[in-house]
């Protein structure tokens, strides 16, 4: 199939598959072509022209990204020609732009920047637009806010949550001078369909698209003498927080992350770890009831499958798209929301701290989570259950502020009480996580006897596939679970919310017969989330997984009914999975939203 | 006296309407594929709706693509300021841009056709679909299996551009495409598709009835054939004219001036301008060997006289770019409005004049870089009247 084509960059001779574009041919030359609206997430969209090369013996500059090469093409990078329409495509985004890079929350990390300093764009003597435009910020959200004026209109944002979220939250208004991102009539983002996944936020290349950040309100909260300010840590941060500080992708941090949040300050360092593996008690017992009492029971008012809850964005997804189907939806809590119920409750009594002087501070590598701390269904402790959700950049950026040096830091461990966590908490992170955690939980209950697969790994439900089914046949139940004997649970695995209307529509159709569906809204799941270091894509994506994975193969204990402060929790505090107290603290409830 | 190597020549081939048309239809279904193709590829027809590429080279490579579903579109959005020329003929003579459109579906394999029919033409609407179902009626009678549906346009310029129409009729923003791949390949649909100008499909209709050689032997090389210019601006008779191509601006402007003709504007808002001392070396047609020829594009003439400011009009071309630019790219969106920002900075004084030649740069790297022909065609009217009127922009 892939006839191969001989062609020419700069001069060097290069014989490449015929359906590559000229930067991917460039790219295995190592050499480098400026790109701005190319992203590897994405399609393409060839609109920034930032990538322009010249083919010698035509009069376009052919967009690189977007133009394929064909036999006898000789490419130029960098002729003059091509750095003088760079330069002035530079000066034009440039000009309408808020260019005040003292006063952006990307200074630093923005593609914009770096392109205008590559190619020193000191003297520029277009005009200025920015004041002609009325450009709008838009910050009701408590995730995620957009401002206009740092927008350079290369539709990434659009795109993601087009196409890896199926959201289309963000499109496309008006035209010529006035094209503007925006959403259903020009609403704020908080009043719209967006699922606060922070995708967009992810793949902005500007500061146009950012994270709600709460650092100062972190700060203060440390500052204070007469709070107890707690930090809980999600699964996926200790794979990706190392990318912002110096480390090569995929290099697992967990032990200098903990000592770095404690340099700074915070009164206990515990891990969400914790409250994953309770989730999947909460969660693997829920499943086995709706089971019992679907199967057996024939409650009408019992739905299958039972679709995971920890992911808000897949929340927010379904109360806006399958709003019939939210009784499918566990009423587990996400594990960041258990916790944060917890801290003021149980950790509160244990430690005997007034709950009204804990602060809890989550590290999540998530937007989402900012919105989902802030419902009002989260208040079960009495208290608002989480203070403050800080993405993974956030907490880099903390970490930066204090002048800890990162990579010299000692390794260290999470505090007790509810610090500890198995390989199964920290496989939440990745897309299939919650589910092979739940079955490794889950057949041992029913069986006595540990999941039949080599080293506990359930490969089936891992990878990278927008939607990976799995079967696993249960025999010999011990007595309780008797009515399940030779029943084959289906499973079905999802991620991105794409992914997500995918299984749905199956739902919905009928087609398929699964038990239990995992959803998480990112791509990769967690690992991917919006809140993780800029950039993230396919490559980094894999490489954050592999850890996840080694992490997991790395713990002691590697079943979340084997952490032993989980067992302490119930033995003390909760009683048992599914209790009256679980249900008050651990479960919640969701609500129908509108389509746009 | 002028280099005049070619008589202005009236001639009436698009509107005659001999009510001829089953019978062409039904003769040049019976004629084989390749015949068809090669005619039209030896009439040396350019397509009219904006970039002149050969019409039996289009249906060839379509008829060619791998695909058993393929499209015919005709492009009735005719957007271009000054042009109102597939008006007339889709009022006039709409059976025989039909029965083009089905010997194209016949060359190429395709069984839908459509018309992509301009916003504002929503009163044809009603008289078109009435002459499509007589002219379905009539395929059906002879056998040949063609349906034809009008598609309405809302307004957008932009939409006029083949691949920013289909965008359009998938149910998107119109926005233009990457290309390649080129419709011919991968067009509505993602199916191979052909989208012909409403007045290209008619000159197709006049090579089946009267044979290639009759259109070859009209016009010029490189510019065969017959043409129907929409003439408006500052002459006594406006209106719409079939002329033969080739003819020189000064015996245009004979013909159709006031006497006082100071420029014209050949080929619309994204054509060239083309000052009086110019007239006599500008040959009307795609490509030729006078210096100074233009593109007739859309077949805007528009005639100006010593009372009009060049700097009026380059500002209402510039206007009209910057508004129906469909934004999406860099030099498009904001060059455009660089260079209407930028003259009225000169005009007031608060750029030197040297800052002119910023922007005749800029213009030209519009031209390099833009993504569609739209941003492509900027600089074309811009540099053309900066260049020969660069005092009026001054003062
Ligand atoms: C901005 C822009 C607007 C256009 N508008 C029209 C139009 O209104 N009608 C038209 O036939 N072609 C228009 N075109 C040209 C089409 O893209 C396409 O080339 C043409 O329809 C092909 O038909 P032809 O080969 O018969 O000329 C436009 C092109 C551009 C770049
Ligand atoms: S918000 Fe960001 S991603 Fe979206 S178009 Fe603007 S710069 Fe691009
Ligand atoms: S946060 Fe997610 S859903 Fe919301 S606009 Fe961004 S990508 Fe779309
Ligand atoms: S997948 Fe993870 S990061 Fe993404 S929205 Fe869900 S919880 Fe947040
Ligand atoms: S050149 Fe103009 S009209 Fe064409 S794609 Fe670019 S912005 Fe859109
Ligand atoms: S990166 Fe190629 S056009 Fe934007």
């Amino acid at each position: 199939m892939n006839e191969k084509v001989n062609i020419t960059i700069n001069g060097v001779p290069l014989r490449v598959d015929e359906n590559k574009t000229i930067l991917d041919a460039a790219e295995e030359l190592n050499i480098k072509i400026p790109t701005l609206c190319y992203h590897k997430d994405l399609c393409v969209a060839g609109n920034c022209r930032v990538c322009v090369v010249e083919q010698v013996g035509t009069n376009k500059l052919p967009a690189a990204c977007a133009t394929p090469v064909h036999d006898g093409m000789e490419i130029m990078t960098n002729s003059l020609k091509v750095r003088n329409a760079r330069k002035h495509i530079i000066e034009l985004l440039l000009a309408e732009h808020n260019a005040e890079c003292t006063k952006c929350y990307k200074n630093g990390n923005c593609e914009l920047q770096e392109l205008a300093a590559e190619y020193k764009i000191i003297n520029q003597e277009f005009m200025n637009l920015v004041a002609d435009h009325g450009c709008t910020i838009d910050d009701f959200s408590p995730s995620i806010m957009k401002d206009d004026s740092r927008c350079i209109r290369c539709q990434r944002c659009v795109r993601t949550c087009a196409e890896l979220q199926g959201v289309n939250a963000l499109t496309v208004a008006y035209k010529g001078s006035e094209m503007k991102i925006s959403t259903f009539f020009e609403k704020p983002i908080s009043d719209v369909v967006c699922t606060n996944c922070g995708q967009c936020v992810n793949h902005c290349p500007t500061g146009a698209l950012i994270e709600k950040n709460y650092i100062e309100e972190v700060w203060e909260a440390i500052s204070d003498p007469e709070k107890h300010v707690v930090v809980q840590t999600a699964p996926a941060v200790r794979v990706g927080l190392g990318e912002e500080l110096g480390f090569e992708v995929g290099e697992r941090v967990t032990g200098k992350m903990v000592a770095a949040l404690k340099r700074l300050g915070f009164d206990a360092v515990l891990d969400t770890d914790f409250t994953a593996d309770l989730t999947i008690l909460e969660e693997g017992t829920e499943l086995l009831h709706r089971l019992k009492e679907a199967l057996v029971d024939k409650n009408p008012d019992v739905k299958l499958p039972m679709a995971t809850s920890c992911s808000p964005g897949w929340i927010k997804y379904i109360e806006h798209m399958y709003p019939e189907y939210l009784p499918n939806l566990s009423s587990c809590k996400s594990p960041q929301q258990m916790f944060g119920a917890l801290v003021k409750t149980y950790y509160a009594k244990e430690r005997k701290i007034k709950p009204e002087n804990i602060i809890s501070v989550s590290i999540m590598p998530c937007t989402a989570k900012k919105f989902e701390a802030n419902r009002p269904e989260m208040h079960d402790s009495g208290y608002r259950d989480v203070d403050y959700v800080l993405t993974t950049r956030e907490l880099a950026i903390m970490i930066k502020q204090a002048g800890i040096e990162f990579m010299k830091l000692p390794d260290e461990h999470y505090d007790r009480l509810m610090g500890e966590s198995t390989g199964a908490g920290v496989i939440f992170g990745a897309t299939g996580g919650v589910m092979e955690a739940a079955l490794r939980t889950a057949y041992e209950i029913v069986t006595g006897r540990e999941v039949p697969f080599e080293n506990l790994n359930i490969t089936a439900v891992r990878g990278e596939d927008g939607l990976r089914e799995a079967k696993i046949k249960i025999e010999n139940p011990v007595k309780e679970w008797a009515f399940l004997d030779g029943v084959e649970l289906k499973c079905a695995v999802a991620h991105g919310l794409i992914n997500a209307r995918e299984v749905m529509e199956l739902v919905k159709s009928g087609k398929s017969d699964y038990h239990f569906i995992e959803v998480m809204a990112c791509p990769g799941g967690c690992l991917g989330g919006g809140g993780q270091p800029i950039p993230t894509d396919p490559e980094i994506r894999k490489r954050r997984m592999e850890a996840i994975y080694a992490e997991d193969m790395g713990m002691p204990i590697r079943k979340s009914h084997e952490n032993p402060e989980v067992k302490q929790i119930y033995q003390s505090f909760l009683g048992q999975p599914y209790s009256e107290k679980s249900h008050e603290l651990l479960h919640t409830k969701y609500l129908p939203r509108e389509r746009y | 006296m002028s280099v005049t190597t070619y008589q202005l020549k009236r001639v009436d081939l698009i509107f005659k309407n001999e009510n001829d048309w089953k019978q062409i239809l039904s003769k040049t279904l019976k004629r084989k594929k390749e015949d068809i193709i090669n005619s039209l590829i030896s009439s040396e027809l350019k397509g009219r709706g904006g970039a002149g590429f050969p019409t039996g080279m289009k249906w060839k490579l379509t008829s060619e693509a791998k695909e058993e579903t393929k499209y015919v579109i005709c492009n009735a959005d005719e957007g271009e300021p000054g042009t109102f020329k597939d008006r007339e003929i889709l009022t006039q003579v709409p059976h025989k841009v039909l029965t083009a459109m089905a010997i194209c579906a016949y060359v190429t394999g395709a069984s839908e056709g459509y018309i992509y029919l301009r916003g504002e033409y929503k009163f044809l609407q009603k008289s078109l679909y009435n002459a499509i179902g007589e002219f379905e009626r009539y395929c059906e009678e002879i056998g040949f299996h063609f349906r034809i549906a009008i598609f309405m346009g809302s307004g957008a310029y932009i939409c006029g551009e083949e691949t920013a129409l289909m965008e359009s009729m998938e149910g998107r923003r119109g926005e233009p495409r990457n290309k390649p791949p080129f419709p011919t390949d991968s067009g509505y649909l993602g199916k191979p598709t052909v989208v012909n100008n409403v007045e290209t499909l008619v000159h197709t209709y006049t090579i089946f009835k009267y044979g290639a050689k009759k259109f070859r032997d009209l016009g010029v090389q490189y510019s065969r054939g017959t043409k129907l210019f929409s003439i408006s601006g500052d002459t006594p008779i406006p209106g719409i004219y079939e002329l033969e191509l080739g003819m020189t601006l000064s015996d245009f402007v004979e013909e159709f001036g006031d006497g006082d003709t100071k420029a014209v504007q050949v080929g619309g808002a994204s054509g060239f301008l083309v000052p009086r001392k110019r007239f006599a070396e500008t040959q009307i047609g795609f490509q030729g060997k006078l210096t100074g020829v233009s593109l007739p594009t859309g077949g805007s003439m528009m005639l100006f006289n010593s009372s009009r400011s060049m700097f009026n009009v380059l500002n209402n071309y510039l206007d009209f770019f910057e508004e129906e630019s469909c934004g999406q790219c860099t030099p498009c969106r904001v060059g455009c409005q660089q260079l209407l920002k930028g003259i009225h900075a000169v005009k007031r004084g608060d750029k030197p004049a040297v800052y002119l030649n910023k922007l005749l740069k800029l213009s030209e790297n519009m031209q390099y870089t833009a993504k569609c022909g739209l941003g492509q065609s900027v600089g074309n009217s811009f540099a053309s009247i900066v260049e020969n009127f660069r005092e009026e922009m001054i003062f």
